[in-house]
């Protein structure tokens, strides 16, 4: 686990504060890119099976680095879909991430200037989000790009093998690297859910609301937007239930 | 339009729209929020995402073709991975559980039927 920093005024001062943020991030995102190092795999297969050249696959993986999105992407680039219909479905599937930036933009140290805004953005998947948000101290430039590093590079790795060698994995590897993803999101949520009643209760409401969006019939047409609505109704009820501290940046302890 | 022209537009048109969505929020806010309600909010807002994705998207997580035998092997991972969860143990530890579980579901299930 992290420990603590006393000096955090200076950190990104020296080079060696630069150097010790990175690798941190780096060390973070370790697991993050063997996660994702199965799904992309598995999006690879789907890719090439879906008629989409491998060179593409890969393309897509290293612009977008989004799972969901891209495997709404896929399917629409595969039927012909016009370009309002792709940049549709991106759009709604991926707005996740617009709270995410916004929630993450109040983690920031105040050293973190406009450029590198602009670059990191680049990289806030959801489980970059979830790990820089679950980290005590502020979250500084080097410590972003040594978090979004290893996921980049997997992400990116998992797909060109995916898509040029997919095929020799045995069915029952492949349907149990399906599941990581999930078992690392579990990981994320359960341990504050221990210790937080409103964590907890935030969590059972969203997979609550998400079951009804799923298995709802008329509602499922809506299931684009179902991450997002439940996001916005959970959190909200959350906030109004069980407000947090203020003055409290490390309400994880 | 050539297959490869399209191809590219497509992508190109993903990236942008995937870029600006997370590059808009971090760029145009650069205070700190001060509202309670605000903050709150948006602590809650990456246990409801994960959450929300993680169920019910888990259970239909291994397998291209869903049958009741997936979700029930998916069912076995998603309690490996509560249960490692709940010792606190790390990201990976808990996704390897998952994984095992959902390895152990299916060959016991081979084995039987």
């Amino acid at each position: 686990m992290p420990e603590k920093e006393n000096n955090t005024t200076s950190a990104g001062s020296s080079a060696a504060t630069t150097r010790s943020e990175y690798f941190k991030g780096f060390k973070d995102g370790l697991p993050i890119g063997l996660g994702y190092l199965s799904v992309s795999f598995a999006f690879g297969i789907t890719a090439v099976n879906m008629g989409i050249p491998p060179i593409a696959a890969i393309l897509i993986s290293m612009t977008c680095v989004t799972s969901a999105g891209q495997v709404a992407g896929i399917g629409a680039i595969a039927a012909s879909g016009s370009f309002v219909e792709i940049a549709l479905a991106q759009l709604i599937i991926n707005l996740r991430y617009s709270l995410m930036s916004l929630s993450l933009s109040q983690k920031l140290c105040k050293k973190y200037s406009m450029f590198h805004r602009f670059t990191t953005s680049f990289g806030v998947t959801d489980e970059v989000f979830a790990v820089a948000s679950a980290r005590t101290e502020e979250v500084t430039p080097p410590y972003m790009y040594g978090l979004i590093t290893l996921p980049y590079i997997m992400w990116s790795a998992g797909t060109a093998l995916g898509a040029l060698l997919g095929g020799i994995l045995p069915d029952i590897v492949k349907s149990a690297l399906g599941i990581a993803i999930y078992g690392m999101f579990i990981a994320i949520v359960v341990p504050p859910a221990k210790r937080f009643r409103g964590v907890l209760i935030v969590a059972l409401m969203a997979a609550a609301l998400s079951c009804i969006f799923k298995f709802v019939p008329f509602l499922d047409v809506l299931s684009g937007f179902s991450v997002i609505i439940c996001t916005v109704i959970a959190a909200t009820a959350g906030a109004l239930l069980f407000p947090r501290p203020v003055e409290d940046g490390e309400a994880d302890d | 339009m050539t297959d490869t022209l399209y191809l590219c537009l497509s992508i190109l048109t993903m990236a942008l729209v995937t870029y600006l969505v997370r590059m808009l929020p971090l760029v145009a806010i650069r205070k700190k929020v001060k509202s309670q309600f605000l903050l709150s909010f948006l602590y809650y807002v990456p246990y409801a995402v994960l959450s929300a994705m993680t169920i019910p998207g888990i259970f239909f997580s291994t397998g291209t073709e869903i049958t009741t035998a997936t979700v029930i092997s998916a069912a076995v991972g998603f309690i490996a991975a509560l249960v490692a969860a709940f010792f606190n143990r790390g990201l990976l530890t808990v996704a390897i559980s998952a994984c095992c579980g959902v390895l152990v579901a299916e060959l016991v299930t081979m084995w039987c039927f």
